[in-house]
């Protein structure tokens, strides 16, 4: 993957394919001590021990979890390569967690990417989910939430363009802003 | 910088036009992007984007721009099917956000599958 923005849309399509009603993604970053956490929490069926076993090795799942396949492993091989690591936390009936772990100051650090664009494809390609977006840069914080903007929106489809393009400037300014 | 107090008047500006626009029936096109790990490594979310602003900008009814899984050709990948009720199935392969375009005016709009980026058109 050539964005983690890009590891992130994969791994939130694992949580709607696992039935998650609300599915939060945060990204913080710290600029003094090069660090970064990206995370997935979701809502939706969860996993066994067994299984979170074998979603990290991408040899062992092919039949079994085949939904699952080669997101887990990049997304790790990602993290491990600037020094950084994966976690995964699920329980069955409760839901998962994802949190990969990067230091910034690493040659072979991925760029985050195009962020905005991933949440905006999140969200408008599946209304009838809501997603919470963290982005947190040192003390700054910019939480987008879509059950505020449904609220906001009444009938008004999220799906609809205007909306659509609103959305993406509203996340790419707000988090443009924490970088300043 | 945008808020959420602008998103109040896209809502009332949209909710007068959606009253006027017609439901989309079963002759409906449909546009299917693959996103699995292999479509979004090989840059499916450009092509998903350029298709939902292609298809709002010529304000096109009756078209749908909706997501799948793994279609089973990875190598192929970024790859769109365009599925219209009694026509053969299209597959595009090796989509770009530059051969968008063409797709939707040629294909969507006038009905001429673009040969060239099709699934049959590989060697």
């Amino acid at each position: 993957m050539r964005e983690l923005s890009l590891n992130i849309l994969d791994i939130a399509q694992n949580s709607i394919s696992a039935g998650a009603s609300l599915i939060t993604i945060e990204v913080s970053e710290n600029t003094t001590d090069y660090t970064l956490l990206i995370g997935i929490y979701d809502n939706g069926k969860g996993m066994s021990e067994e299984q979170v076993k074998s979603v990290i090795d991408p040899f062992f799942t092919t039949r079994t979890t085949r939904k699952v396949g080669m997101g887990i492993p990049l997304f790790k091989m990602a993290a491990e390569q600037t020094g950084g690591s994966l976690e995964i936390k699920s329980e069955l009936g409760v839901g998962t967690e994802v949190r990969a772990y990067f230091k910034t100051d690493s040659v072979d650090f991925t760029p985050l990417g195009d962020v905005s664009s991933t949440i905006q494809m999140l969200i408008t390609m599946n209304t009838d989910r809501d997603f919470v977006y963290k982005h947190i840069v040192n003390e700054k914080e910019f939480v987008c939430d879509t059950r505020e903007i449904k609220a906001i929106l009444g009938d008004v489809p999220l799906d609809t363009y205007e909306v659509s393009q609103w959305l993406k400037d509203f996340i790419t300014e707000n988090t443009e802003v924490l970088y300043k | 910088m945008k808020t959420l107090a602008e998103l109040m008047a896209i809502k009332e500006a949209t909710k007068q036009r959606m009253t006027v626009r017609e439901d989309t029936g079963d002759d409906a096109i449909r546009i299917v992007v693959g996103m699995a790990t292999c479509g979004i490594a090989a840059g499916a979310r450009p092509v998903l984007n350029a298709f939902v602003d292609e298809v709002a900008k010529r304000n096109l009814k009756g078209v749908t721009v909706s997501q799948t899984g793994c279609i089973g050709m990875c190598q192929y990948e970024p790859i769109v099917e365009v599925i219209q009720p009694g026509k053969e199935k299209v597959t595009y392969v090796k989509m770009t956000a530059d051969k968008v375009a063409k797709v939707v005016n040629d294909h969507i709009v006038n009905g001429n599958p673009v040969a060239e980026y099709t699934v049959s058109a590989i060697k």
